[in-house]
């Protein structure tokens, strides 16, 4: 009986390593490749040249002023976006839960509609509206924070969803009415603080989301870090693997922080008494 | 039953308690209705219980009063004023929930600072309030703490301290103490009553629990869907039950068959005064308290022991009359032991007023 269970755990952690061993290359390969075509000199040597410049902010604007106008709209878009996004779903989604149960299941297939729609069909959809929004607001890049707001629905709703449902939204919002707090009061300084966790990470896969988008940038005539890199990938193949390589470092790390704001709220749970 | 603290009477005592009126409040669920024109008046620095089972409007009416609840028909009047279409926040109003609902992201202190600081009190006062308030539900040395770090009983001790440090003009309590174990209730209702008495505010106490309403009431009110079957003293609803629904609902009831002439009730046997003496002569069922059915062992009784339990300061015995009736009596804890299973005992009534019904 223990030879058959040690055998058993023997196969699974073999099994364990195949799949980790197989996903790093899968996933450390191209990365390693972008790395190295990044690198390349002339006559096979090394050079950091193209990571050098990239950091260099005043030759970057100078010799890639498209890579430079598609990474400040990218980084407004990110920062407006998940302004947006906050200001429209965390009262949205307070009070449904306080006062509209039963619109909850159609606020939730609303914002998760955007994950089914191809990114193409919202563009066609979008084009007719986006004509309205340049005529009113001007032909800034920056009016795609109206798209990419809709685009980062279904990942931001999942994660206030499960911030909201781990606090006892309505006692909590009694309470403070009852101790004399307006409606903007219980919004700013009891929800929002109990939210802190699902906001951000709300907030950091909006960014992740924004940071990548390619489709609606390219489609409604408009420039962000991705059209950027793919006009430069036209003209400087190096420097556009090396911006590619570095928006992905840049997404890890987000992606990587946001597992650790989870990890606290998890150790925080298990802290509390029962 | 009698109440654990003697007290002076409302007017008698001190604080800063206000009138409030509950006059024909209205308030309806689809198609049921949880409050059918409900009035309640309670006097300034009173404490009243509502007590009733679940589904008879007694948590519907304190949130209404709290203005977390809009009426359909009746107005609400606070020391005088109507409050009826004032909201929540403007009641000033203090209250503690049933569950735990301090703020997990501030200290006790800051919890209990919350409402001063929305009143703009400036920071050493609201410290030294929000102190004082600590100190009198005994928490001083929690002040740092944050809710997940104390127990259910403190919480709800801070969660007092919190609604009080505001100076209410009411203090509304929905069924603060069901979530905590048994020792922490009685030691916290009582602390509630002390607390109460001391601040002198006008409380409305909302409790399925009778023991709670009947242990710290100045009056109790029984409600029944969506409306008041009675509110006295406690010790007036428990002797003098104004209805069958209060003499079931509030302490135990034997259900026995009697005949009704002459102001008196027959049961048993044993001729009973009746609560209401102008009850019609005919026959009746009289609800009869376990306490006042003694069990004396008899070779000749007619009735036999079913079972008998020891319940510590008390016994309580279950008989068996001859036509199959059962029959529960509360007795000394001394005399359980000799009253074993089909021994044959007969029954004595003691001569209180009786509720029956027809």
């Amino acid at each position: 009986m223990a030879g058959v269970t040690s055998r058993r755990r023997r196969r699974q952690r073999v099994l364990r390593w195949v799949v980790l061993g197989t996903a790093t290359v899968f996933f450390v390969l191209p990365m390693f490749a972008m790395l190295e075509f990044t690198t390349r000199g002339m006559n096979g040597t090394r050079t950091l040249q193209t990571w050098r410049t990239l950091f260099d902010v005043p030759l970057l604007r100078a010799n890639y002023p498209e890579l430079w106008v598609g990474l400040k709209a990218s980084a407004g878009l990110a920062v407006l976006t998940v302004v947006l996004m906050l200001v429209l779903l965390v009262p949205t989604m307070t009070w449904v839960r306080l006062r509209l149960p039963q619109l909850s299941r159609l606020v939730e297939f609303l914002c998760l509609l955007p994950l089914i729609l191809p990114a193409i069909v919202i563009v066609v959809g979008l084009a007719p509206v986006y004509a309205w929004v340049v005529y009113l607001l001007g032909d800034s890049s920056l009016t795609l924070t109206f798209a990419y707001t809709i685009l980062v629905l279904p990942y931001a709703y999942r994660a206030l969803d499960a911030g909201l449902s781990s606090i006892d939204v309505r006692t909590l919002s009694e309470a403070a009415r009852s101790l004399g707090a307006g409606w903007g009061t219980i919004m700013v300084r009891i929800v929002l603080p109990n939210l802190r966790n699902a906001v951000l990470s709300a907030a950091f896969l909006s960014v992740a989301l924004v940071l990548g988008e390619f489709t609606i940038a390219s489609l409604l005539n408009q420039s962000n870090l991705q059209v950027g890199i793919n006009l430069l990938s036209k003209r400087n193949a190096s420097m556009s693997i090396a911006v590619s390589f570095a928006a992905l470092a840049f997404a890890f790390i987000l992606l990587f922080l946001l597992s650790l704001v989870g990890g606290r709220r998890g150790t925080r749970t298990a802290e509390e008494p029962a | 039953m009698t109440d654990a603290h003697p007290a002076p009477t409302p007017a008698e005592r001190p604080g800063h308690g206000v009138a409030v009126r509950l006059a024909g409040l209205r308030r309806t669920y689809g198609t049921v209705h949880a409050l059918d024109g409900l009035d309640l008046d309670i006097a300034p620095g009173e404490l009243v219980a509502l007590l009733g089972p679940s589904g008879c409007g007694k948590t519907t009416a304190l949130r209404l009063l709290a203005g977390l609840e809009e009426t359909d028909g009746g107005r609400v009047y606070v020391d005088g004023k109507d409050v009826t279409d004032v909201p929540a926040n403007r009641r000033d109003m203090g209250m503690v929930f049933q569950a735990y609902s301090l703020f997990p992201h501030m200290t006790t202190k800051e919890n209990v600072e919350f409402g001063l600081r929305l009143r703009r009190v400036d920071g050493a006062a609201r410290s030294e309030r929000a102190s004082e308030m600590l100190e009198l539900v005994g928490l001083s040395a929690q002040a740092n703490r944050y809710p997940h770090q104390m127990s259910g009983g403190q919480q709800q001790r801070v969660a007092l301290a919190r609604a009080l440090a505001i100076r209410p003009q009411v203090l509304l309590l929905d069924e603060p103490l069901s979530a905590l174990d048994a020792k922490v209730r009685v030691q916290l209702r009582d602390e509630i009553r002390r607390i109460q008495l001391e601040v002198g505010t006008t409380t409305l106490f909302v409790t399925h629990d009778q023991e709670e309403a009947l242990g710290i009431a100045d009056r109790v009110g029984v409600m029944r869907a969506g409306n008041l079957e009675q509110i006295a003293p406690p010790d007036v609803v428990y002797t003098h039950p104004a209805t069958p629904f209060v003499a079931d609902f509030v302490g135990l009831s034997n259900r026995l068959p009697g005949h009704v002439s002459d102001a008196a009730v027959e049961v048993l046997g044993h001729r009973l005064p009746l609560v209401d003496p102008s009850t019609g002569s005919g026959p009746v069922t009289a609800l009869v308290r376990p306490e006042s059915v003694g069990v004396h062992p008899s070779d000749t009784g007619s009735a036999r022991v079913v079972s008998a339990s020891f319940l510590g300061s008390m016994g309580r015995v279950s008989v068996a009359l001859p036509d199959g009736t059962l029959v529960l009596a509360q007795v000394p804890s001394s005399a359980v032991m000799a009253l074993t299973p089909s021994t044959a005992v007969e029954l004595s009534l003691a001569a209180v007023p009786v509720v029956v019904e027809h």
